[in-house]
């Protein structure tokens, strides 16, 4: 798959299908958002409902700046650079999610789930309050990132990019997993008391991969800022968190390459469906239910399965 | 400041607290009793504002509409509840959220389907359509004076059944341990069934009494859902009184917030800053709200003391 990520959608755009590569930056850019909710989903096992929202930060990081280089003011953070911009992001993610981890992480199960969302829903009515930056209405990008060697206007290089930064970002997770601090994180997640019984502040562990999940959705918003030249609080509404905790789920959480996997369903699902019939959200919402009823670990966790079930059979 | 808009907010703000309150009963029911997280609380909302106002239409009148799109909201509360959420007692929260989840994508395109992408106005009688001369010089819409009356006694309703009726011992029971409620030779299942049903008519209700004013339309649930949440966070999640108070005093501040903020920032900065932040910060009120009270208080204000 890592292949076929990487040649499809270039051959697709020599070809001339540029609507195809437009498919593949937001899968990629998707798939990145999902790798880093994975983190605190899967690893952590804390249910945050609240990730959109660092989508947004990440690409009203890269509008505001530009904004007011285009029209004046603000001359602090008034720039071009996609450095700024990417820097921007980051840190305000990081601000946020330390923030909001804070506070959140001081209770459980439900009221977890419920605060997080909250705190989304926060940054989106904010949001559409400031109507400098287009409210409701959102906010046109009317240049990309500059950045050195790099340019973003050319839709072959942001997808490479993207991709580039995906691949970075599953290898990241896939050190974090085998660290000391992935294993404490699973630790917590599996038997919080012992774990803090045995002498680790779970806490802290928990505040760092929360912060790191909120920093690399960040990055997403920041790409997907760039990929889109248009973003409006919409993006930030929580049933986009629940979009991307779809996909973690559906690929399988917990599992290095499930939020990769899960993102190319929901754009394989969303695309085809959606050509069926407007009314395409009632076969997914059901598809939703049903998965959360009789599969229990995602798909790639239902493959496992039954792969490991054949190998039974056979010795 | 005149006192007359400092009292017609006021009653504004109460109207709001009602409302949340109507529907943050329903989830602290589903909640307390059976562990459950509803998402779709709000998908049911909306279905009572739509269920209504087709009602509206067909009969001409608002009121008989409301009465026949209760039971019908609690029907479709029960429906989802024998479908679907019966089987998710045993799953862990996440699965709550994720099944609910994909509960609201299907109630909103059925919903879109049959009403259509356009919100629905539902047109109020001559007498509710009116206002009230409360003190001298103070009006206020009797509409909205009457979903304060009915959210009230749907309150006092509600107190009065979980704390002085049979079924209401058996809720207190469920609540308090489910297990030797049904060893006890308890239909738990239709217990349960019956309890999500209320939490439906109970949120459907509320979508009824707001859609005249802001007319019944897709987005309503998912908007109001977070509120509710926030409210019952800050009350403390599974416990009634808290949802009772903490949904007046989100109502009030959020109310506050908007209409008084602006005049409060003009004081301490200058005129043009005050107009951009002024909005920002009341959007964001209720939320700073919500994370100073979590930040000293995790569980709430009035946390349930058995759990």
């Amino acid at each position: 798959m890592v292949l076929l990520l990487a040649v499809v959608p270039y051959v697709l755009y020599v070809t001339g299908n540029t609507f195809w590569l437009d498919i593949f930056t937001r899968l990629v850019i998707l798939a990145i958002a999902a790798c880093g909710l994975n983190l605190i989903l899967g690893l952590g096992g804390l249910v945050s409902f609240g990730h959109a929202a660092y989508i947004g930060i990440g690409a009203y990081a890269v509008g505001i700046p530009v904004y007011h280089e285009t029209y004046g003011g603000m001359d602090a953070i008034a720039s071009y650079n996609g450095f700024v911009h990417l820097g921007l992001a980051l840190l305000c993610c990081a601000i946020f999610a330390f923030i909001t981890g804070v506070i959140s992480l001081r209770t459980r199960g439900v009221n977890f789930i419920m605060i997080t969302m909250a705190f989304g829903q926060m940054m989106f009515y904010a949001i559409v309050s400031i109507e400098t930056y287009g409210g409701d209405d959102g906010l046109t990008i009317d240049l990309r990132s500059e950045l050195p060697f790099i340019n973003l206007d050319s839709p072959l290089s942001l997808y490479g990019l993207c991709y580039i930064s995906l691949l970075v970002v599953v290898f990241l997770t896939y050190r974090i997993r085998n660290s000391r601090f992935g294993i404490t994180l699973q630790g917590a997640k599996s038997n919080e008391e012992r774990m803090n019984a045995i002498g680790v502040n779970c806490y802290k562990y928990q505040l760092t991969a929360f912060v790191m999940s909120g920093v690399i959705c960040g990055y997403a918003g920041f790409l997907l800022g760039n990929f889109t030249t248009f973003i409006s609080p919409e993006m930030m509404d929580w049933t986009r968190s629940g979009e991307i905790m779809f996909m973690v789920i559906l690929g399988g959480a917990a599992m290095l390459w499930g939020p990769v996997i899960g993102a190319v369903l929901f754009i394989v699902l969303e695309f085809v469906l959606s050509e069926y019939t407007v009314y395409w959200h009632l076969p997914f919402g059901l598809m939703l239910i049903f998965a959360v009823l009789f599969l229990r670990d995602g798909v790639t966790g239902a493959i496992h399965g039954l792969s490991s079930s054949g190998a039974r059979h056979q010795s | 400041m005149e006192t007359s808009i400092l009292f017609i907010q006021l009653l504004n703000g109460l109207q709001l607290g009602i409302l949340l309150f109507l529907l943050s009963a329903g989830l602290t029911l589903t909640f307390g009793i059976m562990d459950f997280v509803n998402l779709a609380h709000g998908a049911l909302y909306m279905l009572g504002a739509f269920f209504c106002a087709t009602l509206t239409l067909y009969t001409g009148s608002f009121l008989l509409a409301v009465i026949l799109a209760i039971p019908l909201t609690a029907l479709a509360g029960f429906i989802l509840e024998k479908l679907v959420v019966q089987h998710l007692y045993q799953r862990d929260h996440l699965d709550h959220v994720l099944a609910t989840f994909g509960l609201i994508l299907c109630i909103d395109t059925i919903v879109h389907s049959i009403w259509g992408p356009e919100g629905i106005a539902i047109p109020l009688p001559e007498f509710l359509n009116s206002q009230v001369e409360l003190l001298p010089g103070i009006v206020f819409p009797t509409f909205r004076l009457l979903i304060i009356a009915i959210g009230l006694a749907a309150a006092a309703g509600l107190y009065v059944m979980v704390n002085h009726t049979r079924v209401g011992m058996l809720i207190r029971a469920g609540a308090s341990n489910r297990t030797m409620v049904g060893a006890l030779g308890i239909d738990i299942s239709t217990l349960f069934s019956g309890v999500f049903a209320l939490g439906a008519a109970l949120a459907g209700l509320a979508g009824m009494l707001i859609a005249p004013i802001t007319e019944a339309s897709i987005g309503m649930g998912s908007d109001i859902i977070i509120t509710t949440f926030v409210v019952i966070i800050i009350g403390g999640v599974g416990s009634m009184k808290g949802a009772f108070l903490a949904a007046l005093l989100i109502g009030l501040i959020d109310t506050f917030g908007r209409s008084f903020l602006d005049d409060l920032f003009k004081l301490i900065m200058s005129g043009e800053a005050a107009e951009t932040a002024a909005p920002a910060v009341s959007a964001m009120l209720i939320y700073i709200l919500m994370a100073v009270i979590l930040a000293f208080r995790p569980q709430g204000l009035f946390p349930p003391l058995t759990r």
